[in-house]
């Protein structure tokens, strides 16, 4: 497959519409592929805060094959730090993909039957077009001059890259946490280039309590010396301390009470205390580990950008305030809102009025709240209920929209 | 569920028979999907559920219906004003925690309502109650007081005089029973309040089309 993987690279970065990119290939077992897609400076993209970026870059990652008819294409939005390796290892840390209980042979999202697309966010760094990209119009890294971004954008980007991949409409858009507020801006804007949505645990605006929790992230990055305005990278230094903060904090949220319990309780690291401020318990330990490990992957820019997207996201405030004319156009699309219910940081209220706006626009809709005590990272974990929902909803819906189980012709 | 399958079955039948082809229909307890799927086949309906229990949820996503999780005191509020032709309570209004409100708003989203109850003036449970002295299992009731999850049993009579209070206009009603066809019957009569196992209404909302 590498001959295909460079030729579409190439063809992509030459600013065309990059029609012949996922052209009809021979069936093969994951079918990986990808590459980065650049927008030349004729498709600049509109954001909402009124600038507008030229030159987008987006990385993407692809498994399975896109079918003559194009039909069965899905795209996977990732979540706040997520990225495109949702389901092949990753390329620096070797680590198996984050969805890999969805995505793979005899998952519901199974490359043997759908073309699966998952592209890096707007603003993120893994590959797309974010504040760590070069500025063309100083040469250096962009910073704080990055515009303010939304989930709307993002899905905008998406949708150019969906549409250069010759895509006319989607099989199904499926995401989890910042994946689901994308997957509910697809089904505003795009109605007609889906014919699916799945939407895990996650809101269609953002809580007060949300908007805290990511304010708190933001200024410990922002209280890192090392930050240096937002110019760190131009100076070759990065504000780890402070990310590393922000990713504790925010880890908390997406566990539970129970899970937090059941996973250390009062623990300790070594035998007795240390009187001091060591790591005592495994619990710190634990929550350091996690805040180092973030720092080498993730951009601190990013991580404020990202955080701002989904603080501004609201999708009923475009329609005075009424979800449901969000959805008026959608009432074809298939919607499927999963949740769970120690899922504090997006608890079921917020699923459920997303399905109440959803029957009041007539639209077609199913809602399961998944009994689990993993809290909000629970759709990242191996989940049986939400794995028999998805593939059940996303079957059904293959055989309406006419999909061929086994490798797609 | 406290109602048994077999008292199902009898109401699946007749509530087919009900049901206009091609109407819009919300099964509330719609259970694995049964009654659903008969529905869409044989009646071509645009059909919709709500059902307690997340696996049977699972069942009817796997079946390609659109079920939403949620129970018929909490989750009918979420539904829009007459978003259905028919709304269907089988064999649930007498284990929900505010049968009043309930029916209403069936008849708030739905022009029309079927909804089967057990009939607690059959002569069988009278009898039971009377020569025993103790709440009566019967086929239609086979659990015992403890266990059961019927907790506001009504009688044919109970059950019309709440529709006459709620301004619903009977259509029809039907006595069902174990392993018989569903049979036309004037519910306000006394000998069917003693004659009914079960029994089927079909309601409407007097300002409905």
């Amino acid at each position: 497959m590498v001959d295909t993987t460079e030729a579409r690279l190439s063809n992509a970065l030459m600013d065309t519409d990059a029609p012949e990119a996922a052209k009809t290939r021979e069936p093969h077992a994951l079918a990986e592929d990808g590459g980065t897609i650049r927008f030349g400076p004729d498709q600049p993209l509109r954001l909402d805060s009124g600038a507008s970026l030229a030159g987008v870059e987006i990385a993407y990652r692809t498994w399975g094959v896109l079918n003559a008819d194009r039909t069965n294409a899905v795209l996977i939005c990732h979540a706040l730090t997520g990225d495109q390796h949702v389901a092949g290892a990753h390329p620096t840390t070797g680590k198996p993909g984050w969805w890999t209980q969805m995505v793979g042979p005899g998952r519901p999202l199974d490359p043997a039957r759908h073309f699966i697309i998952c592209s890096n966010v707007l603003g993120g760094c893994a590959g797309a077009t974010g504040p760590a990209s070069i500025n063309p119009d100083t040469g250096r890294p962009w910073g704080l001059a990055f515009p303010v971004i939304t989930i709307p954008d993002m899905v905008r980007a998406q949708a150019m890259l969906v549409k250069a991949l010759g895509i006319d409409t989607l099989f199904a858009v499926v995401g989890g946490s910042m994946g689901g507020m994308q997957v509910l801006q697809w089904a505003a804007d795009y109605p007609d280039r889906l014919f699916s949505a799945v939407c895990i645990a996650s809101a269609a605006r953002h809580s007060a309590q949300n908007i805290a929790f990511h304010e708190v992230g933001r200024q410990a990055v922002m209280a890192d010396p090392d930050w240096r305005g937002g110019e760190y990278a131009d100076l070759g230094v990065r504000p780890e301390k402070g990310l590393a903060v922000a990713r504790m904090a925010a880890h908390i949220t997406y566990l539970s009470e129970q899970a937090l319990q059941r996973k250390f309780g009062r623990e300790l690291q070594r035998d007795g205390l240390s009187w001091g401020f060591d790591a005592d318990f495994q619990v710190e330990s634990y929550l350091r580990h996690q805040g180092a490990s973030f720092v080498d992957r993730f951009d601190a820019n990013s991580y404020l950008y990202i955080t701002r997207a989904m603080d501004y996201f609201d999708l009923a405030a475009a329609y005075d305030g009424l979800l449901a004319e969000a959805f008026r156009k959608a009432r074809e699309v298939r919607f499927c809102v999963l949740s769970f219910t120690s899922d504090w940081l997006y608890p079921t209220p917020e699923s459920r009025s997303i399905v109440r706006a959803l029957n009041a626009a007539g639209a077609r809709v199913s809602f399961v709240e998944i009994d689990s005590d993993k809290g909000h990272d629970a759709f990242l974990l191996d989940e049986p209920v939400m794995r028999s929902a998805v593939a059940g909803f996303l079957d059904s819906a293959g055989d309406a929209r006419g999909l061929k189980t086994g490798p797609a012709a | 569920m406290s109602p048994s399958e077999a008292a199902r079955r009898e109401d699946f039948r007749a509530i087919l028979g009900m049901v206009k082809p091609g109407a819009r229909v919300l099964d509330i307890g719609c259970g694995e999907g049964v009654l659903l799927d008969m529905l869409a086949r044989d009646k071509q309906v645009e059909g919709r559920g709500l059902e307690i229990s997340p696996a049977n949820v699972s069942l009817c996503l796997a079946r390609g219906l659109a079920v939403v999780q949620g129970d018929a005191d909490h989750d009918l509020a979420d539904f829009p004003n007459r978003a259905f032709d028919y709304a269907l309570l089988s064999q649930t209004l007498q284990t929900v925690r505010q049968p009043r409100q309930v029916l209403s708003e069936l008849l708030r989203i739905a022009d029309r309502a079927i909804v089967s109850f057990p009939n607690f003036a059959h002569w069988r449970v009278r009898w039971e109650l009377l020569t025993q002295g103790r709440m009566p299992m019967t086929g239609v009731l086979p659990q015992a007081w403890w266990e059961t999850e019927n907790i506001h049993l009504c009688t044919l009579r109970d059950f019309t005089t709440l529709c006459e209070s709620l301004d619903l206009n009977i259509e029809a009603c039907a006595a069902l029973a174990e392993g018989q066809s569903a049979r036309a019957i004037d519910p306000q009569r006394p000998i069917e309040n003693w004659r009914a196992e079960s029994a089927l209404f079909l309601l409407r909302r007097k300002d409905a089309a």
